[in-house]
């Protein structure tokens, strides 16, 4: 018998989550050594006596009888806050107080509370994603530094300071606390950057990151007090989205535009699923950028073809999002929807007359979009230009080979 | 057919369970290649580092088995196999190696 993929990964959250209730979150350190430990023994046992029938029961309870072990044999319990630590620190309530925290219920609860310490504003954007990813879904530092594409010692540092400010506040976010509101838009805002990371990155985990993104939104949705419009709106989002994904690479792992995409490899039941959360996020007087993403997600995902997309609606989506959340990332989509019901001189000149235009001047797909418009206008000769400056501006190999691959097309086009 | 006891001595834990795993998956393949060959009697256990030890006229207790840790014994399984020679041809697989532990076989003593 095999281990399921990412068995340990999928676990470590939940142990680790448990355990820092039980020894305190400046104790995090502590909670983590366990669960590398329980692993690393589950392991020696597996590897004489074969992968057990159900290994995560196995793992759970193999984890629990460690934190039973440890307070019983070091008194940990003494370093424990005293309402905790008297619990801890008896024979007739140990035992119980361990099985209570190791308790489905409150493993999923506590899994929650996690990714709202997670996302501490004191934090960077940044560090709350890598923080929540080392914490709450089990990466390790090398897999966040790679799906980061950043340095390891760069990350570990990141993640050391986050897990000090976790320490200061001494107990799990607590999701009756008044300031859930400004919390659960960190965490929305934290799983939108993790899935987009994903979705938009090169490393070799991101499909896992954006599974990941929905695995943490599904949980929020479970959870009444958590499970606001917004909440539904995001997760609708990144349903529709992630439905597109076994169409966004050709088998050479090579990017391929919405437009080219085969349809029929998108994930029918991700696209039910995105529509249905679409619907139940139309409640309460809440209008989010998530919103109307999704919505524009939506549009795209319903037409059967590229070329039934109802561009009028995503234009008009485009301005609702331009008034919600502008900025030259949304104009330029919105240019590109434009064009393609107006034509492409009119993209181009909404391209043109982008406000703050200069901030895209190192993205490289607003060059390919100038590219992409001036080549359907039949200049080819613009259009190499652009594409040549979009692929100067390539941030991974990713995107280097797609445009690459437009601008092949467009000198094939030039000698015909 | 006469049975032996493997005992594995020495060799590393896994400092990570991406290491461990790999590991695992080693030791459950050639466990199972000598299942197939209808040579594993039992897969034994695996032993815990620490323990204590008796000795002496005086009945000493002392710490742990011995002071060398790639001497220590990290579990065991039986095997049945023709002869001592074939049992320690059968245990030239055994992924302890790589971590550069050792299998000590041992035939069990027959009546």
């Amino acid at each position: 018998m095999q281990v399921e993929e990412h068995l340990f990964r999928q676990h470590s959250g939940r142990i680790v989550t448990a355990l820092s209730r039980i020894f305190g979150l400046e104790n995090i350190a502590l909670a983590e050594d366990v669960t590398q430990d329980v692993f690393c023994r589950a392991l020696e046992v597996w590897k004489l006596r074969g992968v057990p029938e159900n290994p995560s029961a196995w793992l759970m309870k193999a984890a629990k009888n460690r934190a039973i072990d440890l307070l019983r044999r070091e008194r940990v319990a003494r370093r424990l806050e005293p309402e905790l630590g008297r619990l801890l620190e008896s024979e007739w309530t140990l035992v119980p107080t361990i099985n209570e925290f190791f308790s489905a219920e409150s493993i999923k609860d506590d899994e929650l509370r996690m990714i709202f310490s997670c996302c501490d504003p004191e934090l960077s954007e940044t560090t709350q994603v890598a923080l929540t990813l080392h914490l709450a879904c089990g990466f390790t530092m090398a897999e966040i530094a790679s799906a980061f594409l950043r340095k390891r010692s760069a990350m570990e540092k990141r993640i050391e300071r986050g897990k000090k400010v976790l320490a200061n506040s001494k107990h799990l976010f607590d999701l009756s606390d008044g300031e859930l509101k400004t919390r659960l838009s960190a965490v929305h805002r934290a799983l939108y950057l993790l899935f987009n990371e994903g979705y938009h990155g090169a490393s070799a985990v991101r499909t896992e990151l954006c599974r990941e993104a929905m695995r943490l939104g599904a949980l929020l949705i479970e959870h009444p007090l958590v499970a606001s419009p917004v909440t539904y709106a995001l997760c609708a989002l990144m349903s529709l989205h992630a439905a597109r994904l076994p169409a966004r690479l050709d088998p050479d792992g090579d990017l391929i535009d919405l437009a080219h995409q085969d349809r029929s490899r998108w994930e029918i039941e991700l696209i039910g699923k995105g529509n249905e959360l679409l619907d139940r996020s139309a409640f309460g007087t809440e209008l989010s950028a998530y919103h109307v993403e999704a919505a524009i997600a939506a549009v795209h995902s319903n037409a059967l073809h590229a070329e039934d997309t109802d561009w009028g609606r995503l234009i008009w989506l485009y301005d609702m999002l331009m008034t919600i959340r502008p900025s030259p990332v949304v104009a330029l989509n919105r240019a590109i929807a434009l064009a393609q019901q107006n034509g492409p001189e009119r993209g181009i000149e909404e391209l043109r007359t982008i406000e703050h235009g200069e901030l895209l001047a190192s993205y490289p797909f607003y060059a390919a979009a100038l590219g992409e418009l001036e080549f359907r206008a039949g200049d080819n000769g613009n259009a190499r230009k652009h594409f040549e400056e979009a692929l100067g501006l390539a941030r991974n190999r990713v995107e280097r080979r797609f445009l690459e691959r437009r601008l092949d097309a467009v000198r094939d086009a030039a000698l015909r | 057919m006469s049975e032996f006891v493997y005992l594995y001595r020495g060799g590393q834990r896994p400092d990570s369970p991406a290491d461990g795993e790999k590991q695992m998956q080693l030791w459950v393949g050639w466990l199972q290649d000598l299942a197939n060959k209808g040579h594993l009697k039992d897969r034994g256990q695996p032993l815990e580092q620490e323990g204590k030890v008796v000795s002496g006229k005086q009945r000493t207790v002392t710490d742990g088995p011995y002071p060398e840790s790639k001497d220590i014994v990290g579990g065991y399984t039986l095997i049945e196999a023709k002869d001592l020679a074939q049992a320690a041809d059968l245990a030239v697989g055994c992924p302890i190696f790589e971590t550069g532990g050792a299998v000590e076989v041992r035939p069990i003593m027959k009546m």
